[in-house]
């Protein structure tokens, strides 16, 4: 229970950025790293375009057909790639932090499911068109969703172990899939849009929609900067984390609501994506050691980079056709999963 | 196990000599009576109504040419798939619980059924002829379920590190799913959707006879591993003890679970948590554990599939819902109690 990361069944050496000055150095070459991500992003794809021309796509626009896959469809996509990874990767760290659950996911607990039923439901129940209305929804059944995972997972016995906040969300996300696929056979126009926004995708959204749900996504990442301090302090343990000074259940209530602001913005944009907020922390923290001061600030740059690089391999793999990032997230984050609760004890966080 | 003795009666002829659980008796009874009366119901009521004596006369031959068609072309055919599908899921469910000594493992739960929807829609999108179906069901239930069992396999099988290997594994067969219904024909795809939600919806004889063969297989099959499945329900070392070949036993009771999840899936698509509530349903109406409850476990799962399709197709008539969805809907929650109640980070059974 005193160490915040370290498994009790293998100790883990410490991380290999320890002082301040590798720390920072280590988020320069993340900064590095995204910008990488992003040439590729930009890049690769079904019409391969040079480093050469991307920058002319921007410095010296020409309309070629190269200027304008660039311009209109690679740059939207990639813009909602860093925002909808970041949101996911901090959501997940959050959510791993405040219920100290190493398998805390998003998409795992339900609350991605919760808000693609509550945006499925707005579109084609209530006929909500914007997707400022999107967000709002998205955040509501994330929330009501949230809420609930946590509820179940933590009442009861004992509080809430890794293992049945866990087995609770996969109900719970069962449970809400089969609601919204119903929702979504009871007409084929429906289906035939659902079925790409379902698995979830970078392409074909505007940056109208991302706009929509920016500021949902600025204030719940905003809130997680602001909650780093108060993860420290849980992780230690309710009752340290009292007599350290903290409103336990304030700092709870905040970070919770980073989660919902982040899965349900960065799903109303996106669809549902799992496992990037499983994968982000896990590597943040392998890097970093359990300081949430640090982990918040490099899921926020890993998670860009991770979903950026996994749209890529989306459009690579399978060229000239092309798979959609939730499922290429799923095969890389599937292995992770299994790994974790492969790997010895599961431990509280 | 108080009132053992005063509750089974010995039933004895020259070459038979068995113990009859009065109270199992009542419920399977009971069972069948309730599962008569969903019939005689999913049969009469509808679009077009048809009085019950009416049906009577339809089905002795003396009925008119549109009762006939409608009776035995399309909800008889109906009523009769969705009772096999129940009766394999449940038995399917008890086995798998009964195996792992984990009473929330179900098909559904820890994967078996996902991959089986995975070569399921593999089959269907890419239109190989339908007879093929049950056959590409049972290689993915038997290979997933190979797989699960591999990977949470570390020195002993910890019932937990299954279940949440089986949810891992399940959300990438589900990625691996969506991925196949993006690419497919909207016509492929609409009819792989509502396959995929577990879906009585225009079953036929076609559907009916292929999972008639493989329960008049399976069942006997199950039977004849009971003893086996009730000697390692007591754990490995007990198994032994009692002499029972434990690898081979194992084997045999999990290919006969996932055959028979495989072919309730193919006859009507992954209806869900059905393997998962009717054992716990049959348990608690016979006060039974263990193979002792199949057959209640069998009827209970019957019954509950043809009520539920019933709900699904009156509830918002004229559309005819998925019966998935109402089993969803009765299933979820059901499932968070069961969490709730034995909120406790232990493996029982």
């Amino acid at each position: 229970m005193t160490a915040t990361a370290a498994p009790a069944a293998e100790e883990r050496s410490a991380p290999p950025l320890t002082t301040g000055t590798a720390r920072a150095a280590g988020l320069l070459a993340g900064v590095v790293l995204l910008v990488v991500a992003v040439l590729l992003s930009l890049a690769v794809g079904a019409l391969p375009v040079s480093p050469a021309q991307v920058i002319s796509a921007f410095t010296d626009y020409a309309g070629t057909d190269a200027h304008v896959a660039v311009r209109e469809l690679r740059l939207p996509r990639t813009l909602i790639g860093i925002a909808v990874g970041a949101a996911l990767g901090v959501a997940g760290t959050v959510i791993q932090g405040v219920t100290r659950n190493p398998l805390a996911d998003p998409g795992i607990l339900g609350i991605e499911a919760g808000a693609a039923f509550a945006v499925v439901t707005a579109i084609y129940v209530l006929g909500v068109t914007t997707v400022t209305g999107y967000a709002w929804f998205a955040l509501l059944g994330a929330g009501v969703a949230a809420v609930a995972v946590y509820a179940l997972g933590a009442s009861g016995r004992a509080a809430a172990s890794p293992v049945t906040l866990a087995l609770a969300g996969a109900a719970v996300a069962a449970l809400l899939t089969a609601l919204t696929s119903a929702l979504a056979l009871l007409d084929s126009g429906t289906l035939d849009a659902f079925r790409f926004w379902v698995v979830g995708s970078l392409a074909g959204r505007d940056l109208g929609m991302l706009a929509g749900a920016e500021p949902f996504l600025l204030v719940g990442v905003l809130l997680a900067l602001s909650s780093t301090r108060a993860l420290n302090a849980l992780a230690l343990g309710e009752d340290v984390a009292r007599s350290l000074g903290q409103r336990v259940a304030l700092s709870r209530a905040l970070a919770a609501l980073a989660v919902i602001c982040c899965a349900g913005g960065a799903v109303a944009v996106a669809g549902p994506i799992g496992f990037v907020g499983l994968v982000v922390p896990h590597a943040a923290r392998a890097l970093v050691g359990p300081d949430y001061r640090w982990i918040v600030p490099y899921s926020l740059l890993m998670g860009p980079i991770l979903l950026l690089v996994a749209d890529v391999l989306g459009r690579v793999l399978v060229s000239p056709g092309e798979l959609q990032v939730g499922i290429v997230m799923a095969v890389i984050g599937a292995p992770v999963f299994i790994w974790l609760v492969r790997r010895g004890k599961l431990v509280q966080l | 196990m108080t009132g053992t003795l005063t509750r089974r009666v010995p039933v004895r002829s020259r070459t038979f000599s068995r113990l009859l659980d009065l109270r199992l008796l009542a419920v399977c009874l009971g069972a069948v009576a309730v599962g008569l009366v969903a019939t005689a119901l999913s049969v009469s009521l509808g679009e077009f109504p048809i009085p019950l004596g009416d049906v009577a006369a339809t089905l002795v031959g003396a009925g008119s040419r549109t009762d006939e068609f409608i009776i035995v072309g399309l909800r008889l055919p109906r009523a009769l798939v969705g009772l096999g599908c129940g009766m394999a899921l449940g038995v399917s469910g008890l086995i798998f619980q009964t195996l792992v000594r984990n009473p929330l493992a179900a098909p559904d739960v820890i994967g078996v059924t996902g991959g089986a929807s995975l070569t399921g829609v593999a089959i269907l999108i890419l239109g190989a002829p339908p007879a093929v179906l049950p056959v590409g069901a049972f290689v993915g239930a038997v290979a997933s379920a190979s797989l699960v069992y591999a990977l949470a396999w570390r020195g002993g099988l910890s019932p937990y590190r299954l279940v949440l290997v089986g949810i891992a594994l399940a959300a990438a067969f589900a990625a691996g799913t969506s991925y196949l219904l993006v690419v497919g024909d909207l016509i492929d795809v609409q009819r792989a959707a509502v396959w995929l939600v577990g879906s009585l919806n225009g079953v036929t004889w076609d559907e009916f006879w292929p999972l008639v063969v493989g329960l008049v297989v399976l069942f006997p099959a199950t039977a004849a591993l009971t003893r086996a499945l009730d000697a390692l329900s007591l754990g490995e070392e007990s198994a032994v003890a009692l002499g029972v070949p434990v690898q081979r036993a194992r084997l045999g009771l999990v290919v006969v679970a996932a055959a028979l999840a495989a072919f309730a899936v193919a006859a009507s698509g992954p209806i869900g948590f059905v393997a998962f509530i009717a054992p716990h349903i049959a348990r608690r109406l016979t006060g039974l554990t263990g193979a002792s409850a199949l057959p209640a476990a069998a009827l209970v799962g019957g019954v509950l599939v043809m009520v539920c399709d019933l709900v699904a197709r009156l509830v918002l008539a004229p559309i005819e819902l998925p019966v998935g969805t109402v089993t969803a809907v009765v299933g979820a929650p059901f499932f968070l109690y069961l969490l709730y109640r034995a909120n406790r980070p232990v493996g029982g059974g």
